[in-house]
């Protein structure tokens, strides 16, 4: 079994819309979402949920004003500044450490567990697909992460699918350190502009630091040659292949509005081709070599 | 007055926006970049950077000499970053949320705290801005440490600008909490209207003034148009889609500066901001 997660850095350079692609080219495939802070691979998948679950993060402090005693030791304890002066816990500054709540010497703190999130089984078009919504202004991100890729995994098993196609979040951090380990390749999703450029060069980075084979697609390419150019060589210094070069076409944009992926929309377009001709080339890279089906 | 310009949706134009309203404005104004996982404001803006400074966490080290392996500071960590077997206890500082809780508990003070580096934040100026942005080390996991030691640079006297991370979960939160306008930046298409609809729920949770920019504001199709109507949203800028502003973008460059005729756009965008933000 292969996973191909597909990241970008900076945001906005077309991840879902070319994952979205490949998903309409691949056969015996599963779908992973593992963007939960702002999922939006759905909007063309159009899965219908299947199993619904919660995802609980940590606890966080409840103060029991009747047992409290205005001792004062949990706001002299709390690093977040949670505590105000009336020891009412303000949600979003809780780290949810529980410090206060197991050094209160009156024990006046209770710790609910938190729901901050939930996590979706469903059915699509394309086959299975795994994915989540983090609540508003939650944490845990990271952990939301690592759970829908174990789940996905697992219901590839069960299923007997060979190809799980991932798309990743924006960024270097929590949520992306937790969606690239123990992927079988990146596809770095770049533009070029110095802002493309640079976040691409910080997500290879990360790539290298976590030791996870990663190639490039330089999206819009046409859009700035010098900076394809550029990114062209910073790719080949790094050793990862650039295996796409999608033409700035409108097709995607208007696909996205349909609902569709950009095979449903217009197969016979400029990016339809250059998008086929990527998923080619990322079939021939050793780490994904196996029987893909399409 | 301190302005956080925030999307959902990554790749909208958040840098576009805060970095051409940073250089529309004569007076003197602060740009604080946030976005310390992706920092792009300085690629625009080119500044002197005068002062670098690396950050670090606390994160637990244990005194082996006075350790008796009681297990409570294991006991007390909700994050797992300190295990004790028998007679061997080992710290894992890149779980670490530096709470102290460890520290606190443990009855032989044999717990101390070292650093463990977050990144670094740079400081400098170009023109009438003040700029300040940090840079999450590659492999570090937690960036709202960092973007709290970014925001501790913020100056009263003056107009604050802050260019916030993409999503909706905490280290967005950490760049918005407790500003006086959020300015959201979105695109005409399904994904921006659904990472729009996110962000304006965590921004209504903190209870923030807003507005709307919406950028290559001829693609795709009315949908954010309505929401924003539906939503009493003011829509207070429309930036088309202009291959010379893509380019000019792609080169590292400022739309007020390569093409003027902004400038005044922007300097409305700031005055209508004032005004909403009372």
């Amino acid at each position: 079994m292969q996973e191909l997660v597909v990241i970008s850095g900076k945001g906005g350079t077309g991840k879902t819309s070319l994952t979205a692609a490949f998903i309409a080219l691949s056969k015996k495939t599963i779908i992973c979402d593992a963007d939960v802070d702002a999922a939006d691979l759905h909007l063309l998948m159009a899965p219908a949920i299947q199993h619904r679950y919660d995802f609980t993060g940590g606890g966080l402090a409840e103060i029991n004003r009747e047992k409290c005693t205005g001792c004062g030791l949990c706001r002299t304890l709390c690093r977040f500044g949670a505590i105000d002066e009336n020891y009412g816990v303000d949600p979003i500054d809780c780290e949810g450490c529980g410090v206060c709540v197991d050094l209160c010497p009156e024990q006046a703190i209770d710790f609910p567990v938190q729901t901050c999130g939930e996590w979706f089984i469903s059915d699509t078009r394309f086959g299975p697909m795994v994915h989540a919504k983090l609540g508003i202004a939650e944490e845990n991100s990271g952990k939301l992460v690592s759970l829908i890729r174990r789940k996905t995994k697992e219901l590839a098993g069960e299923k007997g699918l060979d190809l799980i196609m991932t798309d990743g979040p924006p960024g270097i951090g929590c949520p992306v350190i937790a969606a690239i380990g123990g992927a079988s390749v990146l596809l770095i999703v770049t533009e070029p502009s110095v802002s493309g450029r640079h976040d691409m060069a910080r997500v290879a980075d990360l790539a290298t630091h976590f030791n996870v084979p990663a190639a490039v697609c330089i999206n819009k390419f046409d859009l700035n040659l010098d900076q394809s150019t550029a990114i062209e060589t910073m790719a080949a210094e790094r050793q990862m292949p650039v295996v796409g070069r999608i033409p700035f076409d409108p097709v995607f944009t208007a696909s996205m509005v349909r609902g569709q992926t950009v095979f449903e929309y217009d197969g016979n377009s400029e990016a339809a081709s250059a998008v086929r001709h990527m998923w080619k080339i990322l079939k021939t890279l050793p780490a994904m070599k196996y029987e893909v089906g399409g | 007055m301190i302005i956080s310009i925030a999307s959902g949706k990554g790749g909208t134009g958040k840098t576009t926006v805060a970095t051409n309203l940073a250089s529309a404005i004569d007076e003197e104004v602060q740009l604080l970049d946030c976005d310390v996982e992706e920092p792009n404001a300085h690629l625009f803006l080119n500044p002197d950077i005068r002062d670098r400074e690396t950050f670090f966490v606390p994160v637990p080290e244990i005194d082996k000499a006075k350790c008796t392996y009681c297990k409570k500071c294991a006991e007390i960590c909700r994050f797992n970053a300190i295990a004790v077997f028998n007679q061997t206890i080992m710290t894992f500082p890149e779980l670490c949320h530096s709470c102290g809780g460890c520290m606190a508990v443990c009855p032989e003070n044999a717990v101390f705290e070292t650093g463990r580096e977050v990144g670094v934040v740079e400081r400098g100026e170009t023109g009438s801005i003040d700029f300040t942005h940090g840079r999450l080390r590659v492999g570090e996991a937690m960036s709202p440490p960092l973007i709290h030691k970014v925001r501790s640079f913020i100056r009263k006297d003056i107009l604050n600008i802050i260019d916030a991370p993409p999503g909706t979960s905490c280290p967005v939160i950490s760049a918005m909490k407790g500003v006086d306008f959020v300015l959201l930046v979105t695109e005409p298409t399904p994904f921006g209207l659904h990472d729009l609809k996110l962000a304006v729920e965590a921004v209504k949770k903190l209870g923030l003034p807003r507005g709307l920019v919406i950028n290559r504001s001829d693609i795709g199709d009315q949908q954010v148009e309505s929401y924003a109507r539906a939503e009493n949203l003011s829509i207070l800028m429309e930036i088309p889609f202009d291959r010379r502003i893509a380019e000019v973008y792609s080169r590292g460059e400022l739309i007020v500066n390569e093409m003027p005729e902004w400038k005044g756009k922007f300097l409305e965008l700031y005055q209508n901001i004032t005004e909403m933000a009372g």
